[in-house]
């Protein structure tokens, strides 16, 4: 208990917590902002390399966390091609490769949304006088709560991934430390009590975040 | 007679093979067209290259008298309504999915208030209005689907089977409904069915579309008594 009131009113644990939902929140909103629109593209329109786009898409939701990490470090690297942004270990280095391991995510997984629906309700919009803006937004409506399972699909990806965020962030204290990596370092001292609990507070934080939105989502379901 | 849409050497080709070629058509203001013909012979893809959702390979398509690549798609397709089959309601309440086609017209919400509650009243569905598109049945549902086509007030009506997935009860009142909302709007309208009676009873004009290409075309008793071929009488059963 002592540990717990020690650790629950220590700046350093909220700062590491605030970091965390502050990468991973933008890192999620800039997945869908590039996911959203790439999906519904992906979903609705039909082009030549098409299904090969969908292809490659879908394995990207399966990227291995290390090897973005890999990725994105061996290119902020000082003497890679995006050295001299010098962005290697700092939080903006975090939430470059957690959008990377997002955005895939949340692309495939509005496309799947979008392609749920009946095909013809797109000819049955436009034959109602929709413009293509009008038409996808009505769209994205109907698969409201797919999409927001997407969403919390994004989001889950990344606030609990530690191979990245350790890898291209380098769990400096007080500027690119996040939870998961906080909890790497604990372990690795043999302070398993410190890392249990900061692991509960990560569960905690991730599971509020999706009652939340679950709870949005079977509000949605409940009026139907 | 004053002349709505008028078609030339149209050709449309799905899947690089051609689904439709219609040398000439003329659909007349305030008539309705039935298009008759079996499963699988272009019928759909008629009405969906007339709402401009599928391309012509060549051919001439006049609206009032103008090539209709005049106007945009969307302002084209703002002349126009299109029923399916399935009435594909939205998730959201009958109110809303009447209103739909006025919203992306953006017109003002006293006017689309006033013309969803008269359409809804007219197809006997005013109670209603608040209930969800998906909890209805396909009766119910399909006469939103019209509200919401007469609604927009359309130029030019285009339905494809409308009634062909309703039970037979069902189908016989909509089609009462339909004739005389038809009857007091005058909308030229084009319905699409393999149902020879439905035709017969609603249409001023039938044509009889085999393989693509329409085979006969004039006053719903004259094809019917006089098939212009074996291949017009084997559809009809004569």
């Amino acid at each position: 208990m002592e540990l717990f009131n020690s650790l629950f009113f220590d700046p350093e644990v909220l700062e590491v917590t605030l970091l965390s939902l502050k990468v991973s929140g933008i890192a999620t909103l800039i997945s869908l902002a590039l996911g959203l629109p790439v999906g519904t593209l992906l979903a609705l329109a039909r082009f030549p390399g098409r299904s090969f786009l969908l292809t490659v898409v879908n394995t990207g939701m399966a990227l291995p966390p290390v090897v973005v990490g890999l990725a994105v470090a061996m290119s902020l690297w000082r003497s890679g091609p995006l050295g001299d942004l010098r962005l290697i270990y700092s939080p903006t280095a975090i939430i470059i490769a957690q959008t990377i391991i997002a955005a895939p995510v949340v692309t495939g997984l509005t496309a799947a949304a979008l392609q749920q629906l009946d095909p013809r309700l797109q000819f049955q919009l436009l034959g109602l006088g929709a413009s293509v803006p009008q038409m996808v937004l009505t769209m994205w409506r109907e698969a409201r709560l797919p999409l927001l399972a997407a969403l919390m699909a994004g989001f889950g990806s990344v606030i609990s991934e530690v191979g990245a965020s350790m890898m291209v962030g380098g769990n400096i204290k007080g500027q690119t430390r996040v939870l998961t990596t906080a909890i790497v370092l604990e372990t690795n001292k043999g302070e398993f009590g410190r890392a249990i609990i900061l692991g509960a507070l990560l569960l905690g934080i991730t599971f509020l975040i999706n009652y939340a939105l679950t709870w949005i989502q079977q509000r949605g379901a409940k009026q139907r | 007679m004053n002349t709505l849409l008028e078609i030339r050497d149209l050709v449309v080709r799905r899947d690089k093979r051609e689904v439709l070629g219609i040398q000439s058509l003329s659909v007349h203001r305030g008539e309705v067209l039935a298009i008759v013909g079996p499963n699988g012979t272009g019928k759909s893809s008629f009405l969906l290259t007339l709402a401009r959702l599928l391309e012509p390979e060549h051919g001439e398509l006049l609206w009032n008298g103008l090539p209709y690549k005049q106007h945009s798609a969307l302002a084209y397709r703002r002349r126009i309504a299109l029923v399916l089959q399935e009435p594909l309601l939205l998730d959201t309440s009958v109110f809303e999915n009447v209103a739909i086609g006025l919203r992306y017209r953006r017109l003002p919400s006293a006017y689309i208030k006033e013309s969803v509650n008269k359409w809804l009243e007219r197809v006997g569905l005013e109670a209603l209005h608040g209930r969800n598109g998906a909890r209805l049945s396909g009766g119910e549902a399909q006469r939103v689907s019209l509200a919401r086509a007469f609604a927009i007030n359309p130029e030019l009506l285009l339905l494809d089977e409308p009634f062909s997935a309703l039970d037979a009860p069902t189908r016989l009142r909509l089609l009462d409904d339909l004739k005389a909302i038809l009857a007091e709007t005058g909308t030229t309208t084009i319905i699409i069915t393999h149902d020879l009676k439905e035709a017969a009873y609603l249409a001023t004009r039938v044509a009889v579309m085999l393989h693509g290409h329409i085979v006969q075309i004039g006053a719903p008793q004259q094809v019917f008594s006089s098939p212009a071929s074996p291949d017009v009488a084997a559809f009809l059963g004569i």
